[in-house]
């Protein structure tokens, strides 16, 4: 019988199951809720689930998936080739190792927010 | 005529991923209607309850955002009037001819400080549907999806939203109905061409030329709720709501299109007249002015946009 669902490993903070029909973001916001992605140093980057606002760029490290468009604003041809990705927009096809690219920066009033690495067009 | 010069949001053009879906959103979920295809695949949609022939515009690209947003002026010779005006203030104005898009006649455009293209234009062929006008039945075509009745307004994110605000208001006659933050250091601003709580808006964000959502006016909380539940149906990208805005007092959702543009359904808000002072709000009541009954911004809010 065929995998119907996978494990995504999140680098240093986890793991989340994962439908074959699932985006592995609404996976990893499932496994949020449910506690299982505790050392996440950051509430998880979640934005448009649809490809579009870039917020939910991760690097995956090993594993097969399907890919939706995605903006060429968030996820250059460059980025492509290095294995980047918007976790909203690729379907597991096999276990997958993931590191997020989101990070926690105080603002001015000491409010947490999250923001990409790098903000760009 | 009371009401002349710039009228109202005339269309946006978004660009999309995908088009098959985000037809099947917009036409399908929304309740829009397809009008026609441009000969370079750009698809033209309206509301049913919408006269002119198009208000809303999808191109395919690669990246999800905005292209342009337009406004109605009441009369051609309005553009030449608005075109010195604007040129006088200093920025370029150049020209788009007649049926660059259809049904539209000449449009005059110009970037806004913060990274935004806006234009005007004053002709609008009708199309089909569109509403009755003798003994005119509340609809002629049966409203389906989420029974959208206009493209209603965007809120824009990009620097210096104090210069549109007076660009808009010196320039364009709009009216600044609300504002967000302490003056000289203003978050957002809240602009309105008639009798709307807003038409278009403003909000401060380091990257230029940003689409944080186009909102779509339905006619009551019934309908918001119904909106809902179509979301829920057919899972699309929930932001937050149903809830209501201090800003506008309008009731709302914020939600996603499949290439990830923010939209809004929206209904209510505030009745404005031109004599009517400006609303404020503080920094510290902000949660309130934007998501009233959860009196706090969501993460998304103030990042997330195409
Ligand atoms: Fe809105």
């Amino acid at each position: 019988m065929t995998a119907t669902h996978f494990r995504i490993y999140v680098k240093d903070v986890g793991a989340a199951d994962c439908n074959i029909d699932e985006r592995v973001l609404v996976a990893l916001e499932r496994a949020q809720g449910l506690g299982q992605l505790n050392p996440l140093p950051c509430k998880l980057p979640v934005g448009c689930r649809r490809g579009g606002c870039g917020i939910c760029k991760a690097k995956i490290v090993t594993g097969e998936f399907l890919r939706t468009p995605m903006s060429r604003s968030h996820i250059s041809v460059d980025d492509e080739q290095a294995g980047f990705v918007l976790s909203c927009s690729i379907y597991p096809r096999s276990d997958l190792l993931l590191k997020l690219e989101c990070s926690t920066k105080t603002g001015t009033k000491g409010k947490k927010v999250i923001s990409n690495e790098e903000e760009n067009q | 005529m009371a009401h002349t010069g710039v009228l109202r949001p005339g269309f946006i053009q978004l660009r999309v991923l995908d088009m098959p879906s985000a037809i099947t959103h917009y036409v399908d979920r929304i309740g829009l209607h397809q009008v026609s295809e441009g000969p370079d695949g750009r698809i033209y949609l309206k509301s049913a309850d919408e006269f002119d022939h198009h208000s809303v515009v999808l191109r395919r690209a690669d990246s999800a955002g905005m292209d342009v947003m337009a406004f109605k002026v009441a009369k051609d010779s309005d553009l030449d009037r608005f075109e010195k005006r604007i040129t006088d203030y200093g920025y370029v104005v150049d020209h788009i001819p007649p049926e660059e898009q259809p049904g539209i006649g000449r449009r005059i455009g110009f970037m806004l400080e913060s990274g935004h293209r806006i234009e005007l234009f004053a002709h609008a062929e009708q199309s089909d549907p569109k509403p009755l006008t003798l003994n005119p039945d509340v609809w002629d075509y049966e409203p389906h999806g989420m029974r959208a009745r206009r493209f209603d307004h965007a809120l824009l994110y990009g620097p210096n939203v104090e210069k549109n605000l007076d660009f808009f208001c010196n320039v364009l006659d709009f009216s600044c109905t609300e504002t967000v933050g302490p003056t000289g250091n203003l978050i957002a601003v809240f602009l309105s061409a008639g009798m709307k709580a807003h038409d278009i808006a403003f909000a401060n964000y380091p990257s230029p030329g940003k689409l944080h959502h186009i909102s779509f006016e339905l006619e009551n909380w019934n309908d918001v709720g119904h909106a809902a539940d179509i979301i829920a149906r057919y899972d699309i990208s929930i932001d937050i709501g149903p809830t209501r805005h201090g800003i506008t007092r309008g009731q709302t959702i914020y939600f996603f299109d499949p290439s990830g543009n923010r939209n809004e359904v929206f209904a209510g808000g505030f009745t404005f007249y031109p004599d009517h002072p400006i609303r404020t709000w503080d920094e510290g009541h902000v949660g309130k002015a934007i998501f009233y009954y959860e009196r706090v911004l969501n993460d998304a809010f103030l990042s997330v946009v195409t």
